[in-house]
């Protein structure tokens, strides 16, 4: 199979040089990268709970940490950074998180055309063949992707 | 209505309505996603916390236990540096599930920033 290319984007840098936001508030962090593929990081916090009798995480958060983890693989896959919106966002919460566990999203970029970026991926807490979360979306460029 | 951490977080106030409770989410840095414009994710956070406000009041409780089962959210418009608010509606209360719309806006609500449907589990 033939193996994509390094992306000429580099996303530890871009997460240096982030300023005070939504993911910040989260704690949201880098993890590891691919050509067309990101994964990123939600570590537990105990104001991020949706349900204080379980201590399970918020959807909110998880969804934001996939929003962000697509995002960043399209920018892999584009080459740059390129200023985009999401289309819309579909998730399956499979299961709740465990509470305590680092929640971990990959997502990748498996279609881009020259405005549209077609994206999907997964969040576990530990175990990726145990997934907690399904996700699967479209972002918009701004300009155009190419 | 009482609200879960994750909704001080993202700042949320409620206002009653009759139907549903209105969320109200201020701007700032906490909910930024791209400069100047809101986070997808608060604003699909807001949209959730919205349409369990809205389940709680078809329920008659919000001491009874429901699950996100799914989302689907629809980014309209940018958000901008002012409040947002977001209404959620019943469509079908069933005995297990319930299915649930929300939408979110800013100046008027017939011109939405984001709208979602998702399907909730009653735990009864």
């Amino acid at each position: 199979m033939r193996q994509p290319a390094p992306s000429a984007f580099d996303p530890l840098r871009f997460f240096e040089l982030r300023y005070a936001s939504h993911g910040t508030r989260l704690g949201i962090g880098y993890r590891t990268h691919g050509p067309d593929w990101a994964e990123l990081e939600l570590p537990y916090r105990e104001d991020m709970i949706g349900d204080p009798a379980s201590g399970v995480l918020a959807s909110g958060p998880i969804l934001a940490l996939m929003d962000m983890a697509t995002a960043v693989s399209v920018w892999l896959r584009a080459g740059a950074f390129v200023p985009q919106a999401t289309l819309d966002l579909r998730i399956d919460y499979l299961r709740p998180a465990t509470p305590g566990r680092t929640v971990v999203g990959r997502g990748e970029c498996y279609r881009l055309t020259r405005s549209i970026a077609f994206v999907r991926g997964q969040a576990h807490d530990g175990d990726p063949d145990d997934p907690i979360a399904h996700v699967a979306g479209t972002f918009m460029a701004t300009e155009r992707y190419r | 209505m009482i609200l879960p951490p994750y909704a001080e977080l993202l700042g949320l106030t409620v206002e009653p309505g009759e139907r549903a409770p209105v969320l109200v989410m201020p701007f700032g840095d906490g909910v930024l996603g791209r400069p100047g414009f809101l986070h997808g994710g608060a604003i699909g956070g807001l949209l959730e916390m919205a349409a369990v406000g809205a389940l709680w009041q078809a329920l008659g409780s919000d001491q009874t236990q429901v699950k996100p089962i799914n989302l689907t959210v629809d980014y309209m418009r940018g958000g901008r540096d002012k409040p947002t608010r977001a209404r959620g509606a019943v469509t079908r209360l069933g005995t297990r599930v319930a299915n649930v719309e929300a939408i979110a806006w800013q100046d008027e609500p017939d011109r939405p920033i984001a709208a979602a449907r998702m399907n909730y589990l009653i735990v009864r």
